[in-house]
């Protein structure tokens, strides 16, 4: 009983989100939430007058396949892995970062200025430059609401919605004037940016650029800086119970804070390679920040929950929703039936993770013989 | 430059801010209720989509704008139990549970309208309603306040009546209990779930309600139509510290300054960048707001903590 007490404790002071990553949460409950959304996803094929199963071969074949769809599905994948990988670390250290769509768009708008800034520089150079400079850009977009939740106790589920809204427009005052591409079109993009900060196209006769390898990489320093490093092990603590780490020594204040930078940092580089490994090779600002982003900011999130807030499974979780936003052309064309149904359906996800926790807890403590103990609550 | 500066046109700038803060209003006082009681609602948002989209169908297909108001009405009321069956009854986590509801709405939304719709179809929204009686004999303010439709003069009103709910009624006490002291609430016997269920469906209600007001106000849908007003009214929230009045400060200023940007615009006082560093200006101001109201005013004890008597 004392020990349910305490978990709800954490629970409620720190987000202890870190129960969705019990053994028992990290394949069962996945499954189950996708089996339930790929059915209310059915339904509406049904409404609709589509057959369901035609809807999902062409949604399947169109994700993976072959070489081409295969490629195409990581390349939707980057920014998810990217922006997943970053809400790993803050979710892990008890934040709630929602603000992976204004950390995505400030990581472009520096990687941009770098790369308008330094056009002559080589290629091997401008590339890692940009990237970083995508990281730095993402990184203090995170760290002002890490440090104004740490320092002055604000919210940061509304900061960082706050901080989105001010990336948006500060990057459509950037494109109305400054940075607008010249000429008689008053498109809000940038010009076509220096050739020597375009991602390298991967060999292999596919579009897959170098981007999959960056986000690869990023994944597994987010993996060793969580579990194999002592910083990490700080951020965890934290997010396990801040209580008791403040006791312990620990200087939460400081973790929340690197938490969301390192959070940011990473949407920052996904803004980054939209930038650099898109078609156009801009920066385009034009039909809005979610078109720009397209929506990787929140579908991190759901990618993030649903690899169980581990940055490698966050890697598999990625590709696969990033399989959902490829197969998703496939299936409007065949079906005739919009891909934001995809987007739907990803909601239809997080919703289903989120909501079973209570009975996955359930199922768990039967599990161990100890189901009375539940049953008052 | 001096064009801007006429009563005329400054009372019209006046007048369409009041109409633009009237979504915000509406959607911050639901989110108000369900805060009270103790339930983050993060899905605003999405709850306003789809309430935006069925008030734009509903006067699309019928032609009435007021059927439409009531559909949108009745599908936040729909997302209101669902919401609460999610996060009182399944205690899943408010704050990503939200995000869930966002992005459903998202999708939907924009799903239905480009299988039902396709193409933008201007609706004929509501009309205004000029209280003449009250118009006429205060002049300009008569015309600032008193010529709107009738969505407005509700919203409005809705300020001193969710007051009048949350402070001086048995419910509203209750609501104030199970936000601040659920277990307190539950010794007492107040069932703790029936009174958040109950706030959580008045305020997805007043968030179906706001996008169908937006949607009419604007007479048309399209993807992304509310473009993050919702995640604004939840802001809102924090910025009127869970008061109603608070509230509709805060909605008055967000509306007044993307109309007062407008009209500057169309008059071409300002560029376009200039409109961007100023439509930015309540984000910037709700963040600091938010830096000095954290530390003075708390906000309910039992936010975002799920119901159990164990805990």
């Amino acid at each position: 009983m004392l020990k349910m007490a305490d978990n709800q404790q954490a629970f409620s002071d720190g987000h202890d989100i870190g129960r969705y990553f019990r053994p028992f949460a990290g394949l069962v409950v996945p499954a189950a939430a996708v089996i339930a959304a790929l059915a209310v996803g059915a339904i509406l094929l049904g409404v609709f007058g589509a057959n369901p199963l035609t809807g999902y071969r062409e949604l399947f074949t169109g994700a993976f396949g072959g070489p081409d769809e295969l490629a195409a599905t990581a390349l939707k994948s980057i920014p998810l892995m990217l922006v997943g990988v970053g809400i790993c670390i803050a979710f892990r250290t008890g934040v709630i970062n929602i603000g992976g769509e204004g950390q995505i768009i400030m990581g472009a708008i520096l990687a941009t200025l770098v790369a308008l800034a330094l056009p002559d520089v080589p290629r091997p150079v401008l590339v890692p430059l940009v990237m970083i400079a995508g990281g730095i850009g993402g990184g203090i977009w995170g760290a002002i609401p890490g440090a104004l939740k740490a320092y002055s106790g604000v919210n940061e589920i509304l900061s960082t919605i706050m901080m989105n809204i001010i990336a948006g427009f500060f990057m459509s005052f950037l494109l109305e004037d400054w940075l607008i591409e010249p000429g008689a079109i008053r498109i809000q993009q940038t010009k076509r940016l220096t050739q020597n900060a375009d991602l390298p196209i991967l060999p292999g006769g596919t579009r897959l650029h170098l981007g999959i390898v960056v986000a690869l990489i990023v994944a597994i320093l987010a993996y060793l800086l969580l579990f194999r490093s002592s910083l990490g092990m700080r951020l965890r603590a934290v997010g396990h119970n801040p209580h008791a780490s403040r006791a312990s020594g620990m200087k939460v204040e400081m973790s929340i804070t690197q938490a969301l930078a390192f959070s940011g940092a990473c949407a920052g580089i996904a803004g980054a390679v939209l930038v650099f490994g898109s078609e156009s090779h801009r920066l385009i600002g034009e039909g809005g920040p979610l078109a720009f982003t397209q929506s990787a900011g929140f579908n991190g999130i759901v990618t993030a929950l649903f690899g169980g807030l581990h940055p490698l499974f966050t890697v598999l979780s990625s590709y696969l929703f990033g399989g959902m936003l490829a197969g998703g052309i496939s299936l409007q064309r065949a079906v005739q039936v919009p891909q934001a149904l995809v987007i739907a359906l990803n909601g239809v996800v997080v919703v289903f993770v989120v909501g079973s926790l209570k009975l996955r807890t359930r199922v768990q403590r039967w599990a161990e013989g100890d189901i009375q103990m539940e049953d008052r609550a | 430059m001096n064009d801007f500066f006429t009563v005329a046109i400054i009372t019209a700038t006046l007048a369409s801010g009041i109409r633009l803060a009237v979504p915000f209003l509406l959607a911050a006082l639901g989110e108000a209720v369900g805060q009270r009681a103790g339930v983050l609602n993060l899905g605003v948002e999405g709850v306003m989509l789809i309430g935006a989209f069925a008030a734009y169908y509903t006067a699309l297909e019928s032609g009435s704008a007021a059927f439409g108001l009531l559909m949108g009405l009745v599908t936040g009321m729909v997302m209101g139990l669902i919401y609460a069956f999610i996060t009182v009854v399944m205690h899943a986590e408010q704050g990503i549970s939200g995000i869930g509801i966002y992005l459903f709405g998202l999708g939907f939304t924009d799903l239905l309208f480009q299988k039902q719709v396709g193409t933008p179809r201007p609706i004929s929204g509501l009309q205004a309603k000029p209280l003449n009686w009250l118009a006429e004999d205060t002049g300009r303010a008569g015309e600032l306040l008193f010529s709107h439709t009738i969505l407005t003069y509700v919203a409005f009103l809705l300020v001193p009546v969710i007051y009048w709910l949350i402070t001086k009624t048995t419910f509203g006490l209750n609501v104030r209990a199970v936000g601040e002291n659920p277990q307190a609430a539950d010794t007492l016997g107040v069932s703790v779930n029936g009174i958040r269920t109950a706030a959580i469906v008045i305020g997805n209600t007043m968030a179906g309600l706001a996008g169908a007001a937006l949607a009419l106000e604007i007479g048309i849908f399209q993807q992304n139509l509310t473009a993050g007003r919702g995640f604004i009214a939840i802001a809102l929230v924090y910025f009127g510290a869970w008061r109603p009045v608070g509230v509709m400060t805060g909605s008055l200023l967000f509306g007044i300054v993307s109309s007062t940007v407008l009209q500057l615009q169309v008059q071409d006082v300002i560029s376009g960048s200039v409109a961007s560093i100023a439509n930015m200006a309540p984000a910037v101001l709700t963040v600091i707001v938010l830096v000095v109201v954290s530390r003075r005013i708390g906000q309910p004890a039992a936010l975002t903590r799920p119901f159990t008597r164990d805990g």
